[in-house]
């Protein structure tokens, strides 16, 4: 079963970005607080996601904090939240590549 | 809005009218060149300054024969990123000689002015609050140049040069 | 600014005072527009444009911030700017580009005027690195050493930088505009997969002139470049580029960001009616005001006076001692070592394509380690070629072997110059943001199964080519294999073409059939190359010859007959 079948349920979102002054990646953590590391990230069901991403998105944008804002799926793999597509695990941890490198790396 | 000439922000004496409003003749107007095309006799014998504007599609060659009618040129930008504007502009003064007023109105940022300056522009029609001192910066940050201007007349033997703006 | 000449011997275009106060201004007029946009003045939808003709791309991880390296040319000094800001700004490393620029992939938009700053120390920018405006002029890396060189294409080239940089009337083009130089018989530039690509050739009185072919591109629609006209004199270099660019502002298409390269506007008027416009147009540009000045070029051509060869013989004692005692030296030699024109002396490639490596990329230490050799054995002068090599131009053939033992103790020395080994690959979803699938590993798995540098030159030349997208970073379209990474619900496929030419010859690969998985293209591609060689007709018949010849079928029927 491919990452989008295993998505359709009970699978939630959480919202991300890059950090506008140095282009970090962040993730927005409980209480409308950006976090650099996707283990804090707040996570919504489906339904909610995108009601918390507009006002996020304004204000993150409205302050010069980040830009390209945008809600992504998370699955549940072995019992830990993980991004559903390739592009969003390597935005989490780094170069798959380049094991040094990214936040992997921390 | 703001006028911006010769980096500062300046009178307008100008007014665009929108199709179907009437035209005022004892005052300097533009009108849009669908209009013009619609009703240019109706022009005929008018003795206020008239200027027409150009949608960012229409490219300098389609008003050429008619330049002797206007006093101004408005070449709309529909977004900054679409560069066609610096091209009309350019071909109304090279090729078709055009020695009136040419106004960027739409979307341009102050970033571009110099290449509207350097392409035959007179004027820009900015958007409220804009920051008149990045307009002013923007024509003496740069004072280099690797291309002639439009009004010179060297060859492009001279590559680079120091520019005369600003 | 604290100025450090980058090299009296280098064959690149040296800045004077003007050149460097232009650049300075740049670099300040930058500053300020990152504060407008941190402070808001900006919006990000104005200030994108103003960062990407800076050079600053938004990545997955970071900003990435593109250098210029002006036709691929650069000078050891230079080169050791680039490895101080890795270090300073970055993560220690660069990666070579197929336009012949670096890249860093770690730059914070805070960090960026301060790097621009340094850069500028060594008369560096990342000027027009990207945006929809005329980018990095590129030409042959064996420019002014080849033996087959008829014009050097680096002072057109650079002739055509100054004249494109921040050219007021084309700096909001419908879409980025690549051009390509070749001056030589063997197009080594790519010429005719590039919006504008031109050969400068002579005449009969020998006054040098220039074909020029308009909208090749690949990505999305792949087009081979058109011949507009066959010659162009020199004095009408200028004007004639302008005519084109004129139209393609005008005319292009801003509708659609797929349809909006010049390849589209020739393909959609079609060749003649194009050409007409482009004619009218330039008709009216000739005259005095348009001329190239022949004393410009003249004065462009001084920065590239040939640096001083020593008086050698052409046969080199101490090589072919080295070469009979030394079997992978020699293989090198085989494979990497070009003919110069200058007796006694040889072009090398040094290989950024170790097996089981990262194409293009380089560390920090290596590249001061190039540079030293640069300075050493090439009179401090370095090039980048757009398979993502780098290139000492001028080395005596007395110190190759020593040259080549330096490289190999620092994973430098693959031998492996245009075979199975020596694969373009972008990024690809490990950096970029518009990738579908990662390009990096299914590179560094072929390499690694084509390890062995005798089995590599068995195969013979055979070009890879990996991009993670459509928009076709990698050339995938004029790999002799290609493969094209694609995204099938979450999971990551390669589709492979094979046929495809970049030379002269330039074709565009066929789809060989269904995209396979990563472990199935590593297999596949051997599937490929042991066909070709049960197939080819001898051992100096090369892979697109052979494929030529027996058709699609058995490369088919080997890799698909399972299904």
């Amino acid at each position: 079963m491919s990452a989008k079948d295993r998505s359709k349920e009970g699978s939630m979102k959480a919202i991300t970005a890059n950090r506008l002054r140095d282009g970090e990646v962040v993730f927005l953590g409980e209480g409308g607080v950006w976090v650099e590391s996707f283990a804090e990230a707040a996570l919504f069901p489906r339904a909610e996601a995108d009601g918390v991403l507009a006002p996020a998105k304004e204000k993150a944008e409205r302050e010069q904090f980040a830009v390209d804002i945008y809600a992504f799926e998370v699955v549940e793999q072995d019992g830990v939240p993980v991004p559903a597509t390739m592009r969003e695990r390597i935005r989490t941890a780094g170069p798959t590549v380049r094991l040094d490198l990214g936040k992997q790396a921390a | 809005m703001p006028l911006i000439e010769n980096g500062r922000i300046g009178e307008d004496a100008w007014s665009f009218i929108p199709d179907g409003e009437p035209v005022p003749n004892d005052r300097p107007v533009i009108i849009s060149f669908e209009r013009w095309q619609a009703e240019r006799d109706s022009f005929d014998g008018r003795n206020a300054k008239l200027g027409v504007r150009l949608k960012s599609g229409t490219l300098a060659g389609a008003i050429a024969a008619d330049l002797d009618r206007f006093a101004l040129v408005a070449v709309e930008f529909a977004k900054f990123r679409d560069g066609r504007g610096f091209s009309t502009a350019r071909e109304l003064r090279e090729r078709y000689g055009y020695t009136g007023e040419i106004r960027a109105v739409g979307h341009v940022i102050p970033d571009q002015y110099l290449y509207l300056v350097r392409t035959g522009f007179s004027s820009v029609e900015a958007p409220e609050g804009t920051n008149p001192d990045s307009w002013a910066n923007a024509l003496t940050e740069v004072t280099i140049a690797f291309q002639p201007s439009l009004d010179d007349t060297a060859p492009l033997s001279l590559l680079r040069r120091k520019l005369k703006v600003g | 600014m604290n100025h450090i000449a980058p090299g009296a011997r280098a064959g690149i275009y040296h800045y004077d005072e003007i050149d460097r106060q232009f650049v300075a201004e740049r670099v300040e007029q930058f500053r300020k527009q990152v504060d407008r946009r941190l402070s808001g003045e900006l919006t990000e939808e104005e200030f994108k444009p103003i960062r990407l003709m800076n050079g600053l791309y938004l990545q997955l991880h970071a900003y990435m911030l593109r250098i210029a390296v002006p036709y691929g040319v650069m000078s050891a000094t230079q080169l050791r700017k680039l490895s101080a800001i890795g270090r300073r700004y970055d993560r220690g490393y660069g990666h070579f580009t197929t336009r012949q620029n670096l890249q860093y992939n770690w730059i914070k938009l805070e960090d960026t005027p301060a790097i621009l700053h340094e850069l500028a120390e060594v008369d560096m920018h990342a000027l027009q690195t990207s945006g929809n405006c005329v980018r990095n002029v590129t030409t042959d890396p064996f420019v002014g050493a080849a033996k087959d060189e008829v014009v050097d294409g680096r002072v057109y080239a650079e002739i055509l930088r100054q004249w494109t940089t921040m050219h007021p009337e084309f700096t909001y083009l419908p879409r980025k505009f690549k051009i390509a130089i070749s001056g030589a018989e063997s197009d080594r530039a790519a010429v005719r997969i590039h919006d504008v690509g031109l050969l400068a050739r002579r005449n009969d009185k020998g006054e040098p002139g220039f074909s020029f072919y308009v909208g090749g591109g690949l990505g999305r629609s792949p087009f081979v470049g058109k011949l507009v006209r066959e010659w162009v004199a020199q004095e009408d270099f200028v004007a004639y580029l302008e005519a084109i660019l004129r139209v393609y502002n005008q005319y292009g298409r801003r509708d659609n960001i797929y349809k909006a390269r010049i390849k589209i506007l020739v393909h959609e008027l079609g060749l003649e009616k194009f050409t007409q416009e482009v004619e009218e147009e330039f008709a009216r540009l000739r005259g005095p005001k348009y001329r190239l000045d022949p004393e410009i070029v003249e004065g462009v051509r001084q920065h590239f006076a040939p640096p001083p060869f020593e008086e050698l013989p052409d046969h080199s004692e101490a090589l072919e001692r080295a070469k009979a005692a030394d079997p992978a030296f020699a293989n090198w030699l085989a494979v990497n070592v070009a003919e110069h024109k200058a007796p006694g002396y040889a072009i090398a490639t040094i290989s950024l394509k170790p097996a089981g490596g990262i194409p293009g990329d380089a560390t920090c230490d290596q590249m001061d380690l190039v540079a030293d050799l640069a300075e050493r054995y090439s009179f401090g002068e370095l090039r980048v070629t757009h398979v993502q090599n780098l290139v000492l131009a001028h080395v005596k053939k007395d110190d190759l072997y020593d040259l080549w033992k330096r490289l190999d103790a620092a994973e430098l020395g693959s031998a492996n110059a245009g075979l199975i080994g020596d694969i373009i690959a972008c990024p690809g979803l490990d950096y970029c943001a518009l990738a579908n699938a990662r390009s990096i590993p299914l590179a560094q798995a072929i390499s690694a199964r084509f390890a062995d540098p005798l089995r590599q030159r068995t195969i013979g030349e055979l070009g890879i080519k990996i991009s993670g997208c459509i928009n076709a970073c990698g050339h995938h379209h004029v790999g002799a294999i290609g493969i094209l990474g694609v995204d099938k619900k979450g999971t990551e496929y390669y589709q492979i073409t094979v046929g495809g030419d970049p030379t002269l010859t330039t074709a565009i690969g066929d789809i060989l059939g269904p995209a396979v998985t990563e472990t199935e293209a590593v297999d596949a591609i051997e599937a490929i190359v042991d066909v070709y060689l049960a197939n080819r007709s001898d051992e100096s018949e090369r892979f697109i010859d052979t494929l030529k010849r027996v058709g699609h079928a058995p490369f088919k029927e080997r890799i698909y007959a399972a299904d």
